[in-house]
């Protein structure tokens, strides 16, 4: 087995595993009721440069750029002291998509919530994962019992792919929200033998 | 103004910032040294002697948080620094040589499935 670590330079630390989990939906679906009911939350500010000229030579200019502050809010699990797993509620709004391109950036997977009285407000947060390759689960928050659907309804009136697992859940409830981070990291675990195997 | 009235004032924290972010880094927005992964994990290196000047108050911050291995996104929140910032801040200090960065593996590069069995063990233990 491959290790997962970089190369160390002689430091006296061991250098953990930390990988990246999104949680996505449209807004009020619960992202942050689901990276708080399984993980430490806090908030995390990322301040962007939404206009300007990348690269170190052109920073003269600083005041010119327009610059947008984005809190989203981030949880840490700690599996073991190696290895840790780190949520991001990732911004909905569509001015926000720029931002999505590096969470996106080798993470392992994503939860898309889905709230069943307003199920349009996932479709841009599918449409994005499934056009990068990012393997994704889709949650239906279950606010109350009278919503309930049942999952292969909801996976069909999303149109998704075959084997893109539905899960209904209450994201308050830390099990509910546990299970599908299971959900998710199994069917990553499929896909991959999957695609190993077919190599 | 009687007392009162100071209770709805936005005070400290509540009123915003007071400088704008990228203050911190004298307007620059790229880190020297090249880019920097929000995942990457930052180790303090001892140093000997201490730097000549040059080093702010949250280099300082960012060096004492760092002592273990501390990923980006993690120190920016301890910090209560945007991602951006402390990203500019780290490439100073890796230029001083005074933190080790680690990248995180290539994103074009599968999970290790053994890593994910791992993930999944550990949360049914939660």
């Amino acid at each position: 087995m491959d290790s997962v670590r970089s190369d160390r330079n002689g430091a006296s630390s061991r250098i953990p595993v930390a990988l990246k989990i999104l949680i996505a939906g449209g807004f009020g679906a619960g992202k942050t009721t689901m990276v708080g009911s399984v993980s430490e939350i806090r908030p995390l500010q990322t301040e962007e440069i939404l206009t300007g000229v990348e690269g170190a030579d052109d920073i003269g200019g600083v005041e010119s750029k327009t610059t947008t502050t984005v809190t989203m809010d981030f949880g840490r699990i700690t599996i073991t002291e190696d290895l840790q797993l780190y949520l991001f509620g990732t911004p909905g709004q569509d001015r926000f998509w720029f931002l999505w391109d590096e969470l996106s950036q080798g993470a392992l997977g994503a939860v898309v919530l889905a709230d069943t009285r307003r199920l349009a407000d996932c479709f841009p947060s599918i449409d994005y994962f499934e056009q990068r390759g990012t393997p994704f689960v889709v949650a239906v928050n279950c606010f109350e019992a009278e919503q309930r659907f049942a999952a292969d309804a909801v996976g069909r009136a999303l149109d998704l792919d075959p084997g893109v697992p539905v899960v209904l859940f209450d994201a308050r409830e830390p099990l509910g929200a546990r299970n599908v981070l299971i959900e998710l990291v199994e069917y990553v675990a499929r896909r991959q033998l999957l695609s190993a195997g077919s190599r | 103004m009687p007392a009162d009235s100071m209770s709805n004032s936005w005070l400290d924290r509540d009123a915003g910032p007071v400088v704008r972010p990228y203050a911190v880094t004298q307007g620059r927005v790229a880190p020297t040294g090249g880019e920097i992964d929000m995942m990457a994990f930052v180790v303090a290196t001892p140093a000997e002697t201490e730097p000549a000047g040059r080093l702010q108050p949250e280099h300082h911050a960012i060096l004492a948080a760092a002592w273990e291995p501390i990923p980006v996104v993690e120190l920016a929140s301890t910090l209560d620094l945007s991602v951006g910032v402390v990203r500019v801040l780290l490439g100073d200090l890796r230029s001083a040589g005074l933190i080790s960065m680690y990248e995180p593996p290539a994103a074009s590069r599968p999970h290790d499935v053994d890593v994910l069995k791992a993930v999944v063990n550990g949360l049914r233990a939660l």
